[in-house]
């Protein structure tokens, strides 16, 4: 028998829509959920390569305990029931003697984690962290500087907008389908695109007008930008005197940051800011500036992402078609969200080991901060950290330096990974719990924001290969098992949906049809007229007063970043569009296309160093050193090299990868202590290494 | 050529390579070999640089090499629309459709030791349905069409183009 199953991919973070038709129970074809008109049938190489990552045996495929040395990859197949035993007995033991705050739990955060929330919530501790030190923290925190809100309370107009600009935004590869495919329409449809990066990357061969700047000085060219557009009057002046505060101050603080000042900063032309400002006040409010996805790169990414989201005030696009706009929940469609496991749980009070709201009272206490959790493991203050749980989530890889994490985690008297693959930090743990691959798996329900809200559904297509479970059957059985069992009266998936819809109207059986369900037939706008942003003052603010109390000044000055050492680079990472976050170098299929990386160097700076195309190299920092072949190109900046993160893994159960190419995160010496004081976001651009032939 | 063909629209091409992966995941060519490629092209020399890809598969050619070579009759041509492809039981590994090839497409599997190449998804198209490649493309880019369609859709293309620029 033959038949269609809607579900939510799982192979990168970005979860789109898909179908998959099963025979005999058996997978047989994925592709795009076509029920979704901006998706279509279109799936990435990652979707099309689901199949093979279930097929693949070189991932966790029974739970393992760790026998030898912490990372010397000796492991004993275990039963579920032994790894939940040992768990729990490990656990006890530490809530006993530290209490149950010492327990925490990061993962890679996303519409599935209140389940995970509820989970840590349960067990007492308020020490739930996601992965945003590395990737969103600067622009959600700066957001929430001007506008109150979120960043992920504004989404993108691009098919209808007249000019798309991006601060190394790599929209054709660090990729989200639909974001693409609107992307795309929107330049068939005549809208310019700026691309901003100290590298070409695919997205700066769509656009017509690409600026290499100096790595490091994009608060330098946004000032100048803002300079320009504000003393030109280059901005909405309705807009702006209706819903902005802070304007004259600004007006004054960007006096000495002309467009020539910012030239002498960035190496882009003062005329060519200038002409790129005046297209601005031509095209809009159509316009959209791209505050950052994942921007966890410089000291001062907060307040250059800050420059963006005020710019965009200026341009009047909020809550403009072709513009940004609020993404509209069930509420804004006149109906109920889903109920959150979280809530089932009482509150857990007492400060978080992070630091959040206490130490650092401008971050948000929601989604906490990993770096400075692994000072507390570090330092057991403000108290001990001595268990970890690691969900589908890689701080060796994703944090800099490595090594100095290891360290750390040796402190640690438990670390327990549920992962799909071997990650680098499950090898690491003393328990590996291996998670069914999305295909096998359910999930809770999720909320979906849009023009047209609604909820979606991860359903289990095909029955797991393996011994492996989904997340919620392991922390369900976990919380049973540790006495808190209470809090989740569920026994199936089918419980925890009804229990999430209960104030709906809606039952699971609403999803079948399509895999999501829509609250609106037609796109929600708000009125522009009585929008209200979520500040003090109920505008936005290009001077946030609470901030500032909070130690984050709203305009500070600019500091040049220093430059590399003589023979020496800064180092860029980056990723292509078939792989990301290290999770598919070692899949079968998705290996085969590319199963190393290249350095990329300056044709000019290559040459000083008698370096030639293809050639070997040695890339040092420090004590850390590796080979890797360059590519030698004028598509980089002279000042930096660039690398595809992922590669270089050092896990030999990954056979197809292990060993290949460089991983960039090791050379990042120091930086796990090194990150934007205002925003949280990790420095993980501001490493040097040299590069010699090797 | 067959009846059919693949046309691209290279500016709405972002090289993601779901193509090649759809079509392995779909056809299994085995470890290395590719029946479709997307090609890149780039260069640095204008401002913004030229960065693209060409999407490059098997042309299906009216009078194909590589069924003249073949010495078993295992690369065949199809009589209804032209397609050409290999009865994977006929193949003994000789290479010979490869060699003679002018644009060396056939693929070498070395898992069966035997050719394979595009076949169109022939039984998708048999179901009234597209190939891998065409249905699942990311961005839309690839077309599966005939030789006076995709004509008559370059023709339409330039023609609004042509009024566009003249307003």
């Amino acid at each position: 028998m033959k038949e269609t199953k809607y579900s939510i991919c799982g192979m990168c973070a970005v979860r789109c829509p898909v179908a998959v038709q099963v025979e005999d129970g058996e997978p047989v074809w994925i592709e795009g959920n076509s029920h979704d008109g901006g998706m279509g049938k279109s799936l990435c190489a990652k979707g099309g390569a689901a199949f093979a990552q279930r097929r693949d045996r070189q991932r966790p495929t029974a739970p393992l305990l760790r026998r030898g040395e912490r990372g010397a990859g000796e492991w004993r197949e275990v039963s579920w029931d032994e790894a939940f035993d040992y768990i729990t007995s490990r656990l006890n033991a530490i809530v006993a003697e530290h209490g149950s705050r010492s327990i925490m739990l990061s993962d890679r955060g996303g519409p599935f984690a209140d389940l995970r929330k509820a989970f840590l919530k349960a067990l007492g501790s308020p020490n739930y962290i996601n992965h945003d030190c590395t990737c969103g923290r600067n622009v959600n925190h700066s957001s929430k500087s001007v506008y109150g809100l979120g960043r992920t309370d504004l989404a993108y107009d691009y098919e209808n907008t007249r000019h798309i600009v991006l601060f190394g935004r790599n929209i054709t590869e660090s990729l989200k389908v639909k974001e693409v495919k609107g992307f795309l329409k929107g330049i068939k449809k005549g809208a310019r695109v700026t691309y901003i990066d100290p590298r070409a990357s695919v997205t700066a061969g769509k656009a017509s007008r690409y600026w290499q700047v100096k790595p490091g000085t994009d608060y330098a060219l946004l000032l100048g930008i803002a300079h320009c557009v504000v003393h030109n009057g280059y901005y909405d002046h309705e807009f702006v005197d209706r819903y902005v505060n802070g304007l004259a101050e600004f007006k004054n603080f960007l006096v000495p940051y002309t467009p020539e000042w910012a030239a002498g900063e960035t190496g882009i032309a003062a005329a060519e800011i200038e002409a790129f400002c005046r297209e601005l006040n031509e095209d809009r409010p159509k316009v959209i500036i791209h505050p950052g996805w994942m921007l966890a790169r410089y000291r001062d990414s907060f307040h250059a992402s800050r420059i963006i989201h005020i710019l965009n005030a200026l341009m009047g696009s909020i809550e403009q078609p072709g513009g940004l706009f609020y993404p509209k929940g069930p509420k804004d469609a006149g109906k109920s969200g889903l109920k959150s496991l979280a809530d089932l749980v009482p509150a857990v009070g007492g400060e978080r080991a992070d630091g959040c709201g206490t130490r650092y009272p401008q971050w948000d206490k929601g989604a906490g901060m990993l770096q400075t959790a692994f000072e507390a493991i570090d330092s057991g203050e403000p108290y001990p950290v001595k268990a970890y749980f690691v969900h589908r989530h890689n701080p060796f890889i994703a944090l800099p330096d490595t090594r100095a994490q290891q360290r750390i985690f040796d402190k640690l008297d438990l670390i327990v990974a549920v992962d799909v693959n071997f990650s680098e930090t499950a090898w690491y743990a003393d328990v590996i719990l291996p998670e069914s691959t999305f295909l096998e798996r359910d999930s809770i329900l999720r909320t979906e924001k849009g023009l047209k809200p609604g909820f979606g559904r991860r359903q289990q297509c095909v029955k797991p290969l393996h011994n492996t479970k989904a997340g919620w059957e392991i922390y369900l059985e976990l919380a049973k098992r540790l006495g808190k069992g209470e809090y989740f009266p569920f026994n199936t998936i089918e419980d925890i949906w009804q229990y999430q819809l209960q104030n709906t109207g809606l039952t699971v059986a609403d999803f079948d049809a399509k895999g999501f369900v829509k609250l609106s037939d037609k796109a929600i706008w708000h009125d522009r007229d009585k929008l209200k942003f979520a500040t003090e003052s109920g505008k936005i603010e290009l001077v946030n007063p609470k901030w500032e109390t909070m130690g984050v000044p709203s305009l500070p000055p600019y500091v040049a970043p220093d430059g590399p050492p003589a023979g020496s680079f800064r180092l860029l990472f980056g990723r292509t569009g078939y792989q990301a976050h290290g999770q598919h170098q070692n899949n079968p299929i998705l290996n085969d296309l590319l199963d190393t990386n290249r350095l990329w160097i300056n044709t000019a700076a290559a040459g000083r160093l008698g370096i030639k195309d293809g050639d070997m190299v040695r890339v040092a920092n420090g004590d850390i050193q590796g080979r890797i072949a360059a590519y030698v190109t004028d598509l980089i900046h002279p000042e930096a090299v660039f690398m595809l993160h992922g590669f270089g893994t050092d896990v030999p159960a990954k056979k197809r990868s292990f060993g290949k190419g460089l991983a960039d995160q090791v050379f990042m010496q120091g930086k796990l202590k090194e990150w934007d004081k205002a925003g949280g976001g990790l420095n993980l651009a501001e490493s040097f290494v040299t590069v010699t032939r090797a | 050529m067959s009846i059919y063909m693949i046309t691209q629209n290279v500016a709405d091409c972002i090289g993601c390579r779901a193509c090649e992966v759809h079509c392995k995941e779909k056809n299994n060519p085995g470890p290395g070999a590719f029946y479709c490629r997307m090609i890149e092209v780039t260069s640095a020399k204008t401002s913004p640089p030229r960065i693209d890809f060409v999407y490059l598969s098997c042309f299906h050619c009216e009078k194909p090499w590589c069924v003249d070579a073949c010495p078993t009759g295992a690369m065949r041509r199809r009589e209804q629309d032209g397609i050409v492809f290999v009865e994977e039981s006929a193949c003994v590994g000789c290479k010979a459709c490869i060699t003679a090839c002018p644009w060396t497409v056939p693929q070498w599997n070395p898992e069966t030791g035997k050719v394979g190449k595009c076949d169109l998804c022939k039984d998708r198209i048999d179901e009234g349905l597209e190939p891998a490649c065409v249905t699942k493309c990311t961005t839309g880019c690839l077309t599966f069409t005939t030789p006076l369609a995709a004509s008559q859709a370059a023709r339409q293309t330039f023609a609004e183009q042509l009024l566009r620029n003249r307003r």
